[in-house]
């Protein structure tokens, strides 16, 4: 662990933010409070914030379905996610997006998506947008294993690499999509960076579940791509704590295989391990991080309870600017 | 008889379809479920339970789960249709139309038509729709308006379980490619189910409910919120003619514009947007076939222009109601 004191916290900060948001919003949807379909980021958020913390607002990213950490990890505003999530005019989408559409342009989140595979191709458009301005900014997309068998990843990647644009395709893989393994899914080998390479680009892989392993690998790949290299691919070998949606049975999975994630392959616990090894920051330190992040998660909810309701006139606003 | 959910309607039939044609292939995302993973194949059988069991039945070969590659599903949908098999590839969300639907459109649909009707393509393609669930803008649109208006294709679009079954044994006994639309929101609905081999024949509409002072179109799940304003309009001695259609393409204009000629009031349902939907082409067909019967203007009762929103009560709002498909029935009565 190279990282300041200072970028130690705040990494720990975030990812603590991210399962406090997921852990919390698990059991709302359990009463049946939150509408509308909600896939829970835990288990990933090393990536997330190990992508992130190197970025500034006018980097790029392109989310999923699966969108509320890299959202949170870009810097979009808890309580504003949450409302969005209550489905609050309040919210950061006023209530129109949901879980599945939180987007914040301003700080450069251009969106979680519905559509599978449908990231990659609008990232490459930012990507080259960049290249324009030409101040070495880059765009990333979060894709995961299932989303790199679909065509428009494909597309993306190989008009990428002609068009040498600043992209980058980070692939989470977390060995699911919904309820397929990508050990069947995936024909390349059991391997997803390999056919980022097929189509010219430079890879890395990493360790998704260890915060200082994608972190030092993202250092390397954004020095790359930063530097005019063109786009660059990464694949995070990675876990999903939960089902793919929330009321999943996940009979697919291996018997005490959720237990074994949990214990082996929780990116809190490995960062703990790591920075108590280090004597960087000591478990009461640690705790409190947490506690504050669970602090916060819970003020937001509270907010979101009391924040207004659109109206039906709202429905038919913000189809056009001008009609 | 037997009681029987919308979705085991589905399962059922193509159980005994598949069993009655070997030449029948079931693909799509998930479909088996749990391929490639400890829990083994069927750990899940189906996001929708639509395809339970039938791995086990019918093996690899005939119940293939895919990655998630709709334009490549619906590619091979055709691939297998013109091959002499009877594909019936599932879209999990007709949504996905988006992705795949130069297969649909460019390719399967015409097919035959652009081989000088030397092929067949008898591939059904099945597909989640519909609002209801906050699943906000990717993940609940109604696109039968979209593919009804290609030609080369027939639309189905059921709204109760017996019709599941009699319309989807149709589709599969057929040669042509079908769209088959199952509304998410009936898949748990419960409802009679004629035993024996029965089939309904398309452009066969159905007459919900008999009155003679307005005839309401419905289809899917717009059927039940006909019916229910329908029976509220009862109540104050209003008799409406409720037709489902079944099918938008092949369409059953007789049932329609005899009803009109009857009642000479028309409003018809359609979960679509406003423009160029379902409700604007009956419309122009009765306008133009039964202008003399009509008595008042069509009115027309749908979503507004505008995506899908995510939040309880901007969908609710979107959505149309009973509320205004009986608003709409008292308009009509009120002209003149
Ligand atoms: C075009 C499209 N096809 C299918 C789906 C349904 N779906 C949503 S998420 C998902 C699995 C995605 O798997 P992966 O890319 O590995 O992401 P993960 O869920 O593991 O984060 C599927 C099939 C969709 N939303 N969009
Ligand atoms: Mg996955």
């Amino acid at each position: 662990m190279q990282l300041s004191r200072e970028q130690l916290v705040q990494a720990f900060r975030r990812m603590c933010t991210i399962r406090a948001f997921e852990e919390r919003l698990h059991d709302e949807i359990a009463t049946g409070e939150i509408a509308g379909f909600t896939h829970l980021y835990c288990g990933q958020e090393a990536v997330a914030v190990g992508v992130c913390e190197h970025l500034d607002a006018a980097d790029k990213i392109v989310s999923t379905h699966r969108g509320h950490g890299h959202c949170l990890a870009k810097g979009c505003d808890v309580t504003d996610m949450m409302k969005e999530i209550w489905g609050s005019s309040e919210g950061l989408c006023k209530g129109r997006g949901g879980s599945m559409h939180i987007a914040d342009a301003d700080v450069g989140m251009l969106g979680a998506n519905g559509i599978v595979g449908a990231g990659a191709p609008i990232a490459v458009g930012a990507a080259m947008s960049l290249k324009i301005d030409g101040e070495g900014k880059v765009a990333i997309t979060f894709s995961g294993d299932g989303a790199c068998n679909q065509g428009t990843t494909f597309e993306a990647m190989n008009m990428a690499v002609v068009t040498k644009a600043p992209c980058i395709f980070v692939f989470e893989n977390n060995h699911y999509s919904e309820h397929t393994g990508f050990e069947y899914a995936v024909g390349t080998s059991k391997d997803i960076a390999s056919r980022a390479e097929a189509f010219g680009m430079k890879v890395w892989r990493g360790d998704g579940c260890d915060f200082t392993s994608v972190y030092e690998t993202m250092r390397e790949v954004l020095e790359y791509v930063r530097a005019g290299n063109g786009p660059a691919a990464v694949e995070f070998d990675t876990e999903r704590f939960y089902g793919h949606f929330e009321g999943d049975p996940q009979n697919y999975r291996g018997e005490g295989e959720l237990d074994r994630i949990r214990e082996t392959r929780d990116c809190l616990k490995i960062f703990r391990a790591q920075a108590t090894g280090a004597k960087l920051l000591d478990d009461a330190e640690l705790d409190a991080i947490q506690q504050a992040a669970i602090d916060d998660v819970d003020a937001a909810v509270q907010a979101a309870r009391a924040a207004p309701r659109p109206t039906a006139d709202d429905v038919t606003k913000d189809v056009y600017i001008e009609y | 008889m037997a009681k029987m959910m919308y979705r085991d309607a589905v399962l059922s039939t193509l159980h005994e379809e598949m069993e009655r044609d070997e030449s029948i292939v079931v693909l799509g995302e998930d479909v088996v479920g749990g391929m490639g993973t400890a829990g083994g194949p069927e750990a899940i059988g189906g996001i929708w339970s639509t395809s339970t069991g039938l791995f086990d039945k019918f093996g690899a070969n005939r119940v293939i789960d895919t990655p998630i590659s709709e334009s490549a599903i619906m590619g091979a949908a055709g691939g297998l249709a013109l091959t002499g098999k009877r594909p019936v590839a599932e879209l999990m969300f007709a949504d996905f139309i988006g992705v795949s639907l130069d297969q649909i459109w460019n390719q399967i649909a015409k097919f035959r038509y652009m081989f000088g009707g030397k092929t067949r393509c008898p591939a059904v393609l099945r597909m989640a729709y519909g609002a209801g669930f906050n699943a906000a803008a990717q993940h609940s649109q109604s696109v039968h308006h979209i593919l009804t208006g290609m030609p080369g294709l027939k639309v189905v679009m059921p709204s109760t379980p017996e019709d599941v079954k009699g319309l989807l044994r149709t589709a599969l006994r057929g040669d042509d490619p079908v769209i088959f639309l199952e509304h998410k929101a009936l898949y748990a609905v419960e409802g009679e189910v004629p035993d024996g081999d029965y089939t309904i024949p398309f452009a066969h509409a159905r007459q919900v409910r008999s009155g003679e002072d307005v005839t309401i179109i419905a289809t899917g799940l717009m059927v039940g919120i006909a019916e229910a304003a329908a029976e509220e309009l009862a109540e104050d001695g209003i008799g409406c003619d409720v037709i489902d259609l079944r099918t938008t393409s092949p369409l059953d204009e007789e049932a329609i514009l005899d009803s009109v000629e009857v009642t000479g009031r028309l409003v018809i349902v359609d979960e679509a947007p406003p423009r160029c939907n379902l409700a604007t082409d009956i419309s122009a067909i009765v306008a133009q076939k039964a202008f003399a019967s009509l008595r008042a203007p069509i009115e027309m009762v749908t979503a507004p222009h505008s995506p899908i929103p995510f939040a309880l009560e901007l969908e609710q709002a979107y959505l149309p109601s009973s509320d205004d498909v009986e608003a709409a029935v008292r308009k009509t009565l009120a002209y003149r």
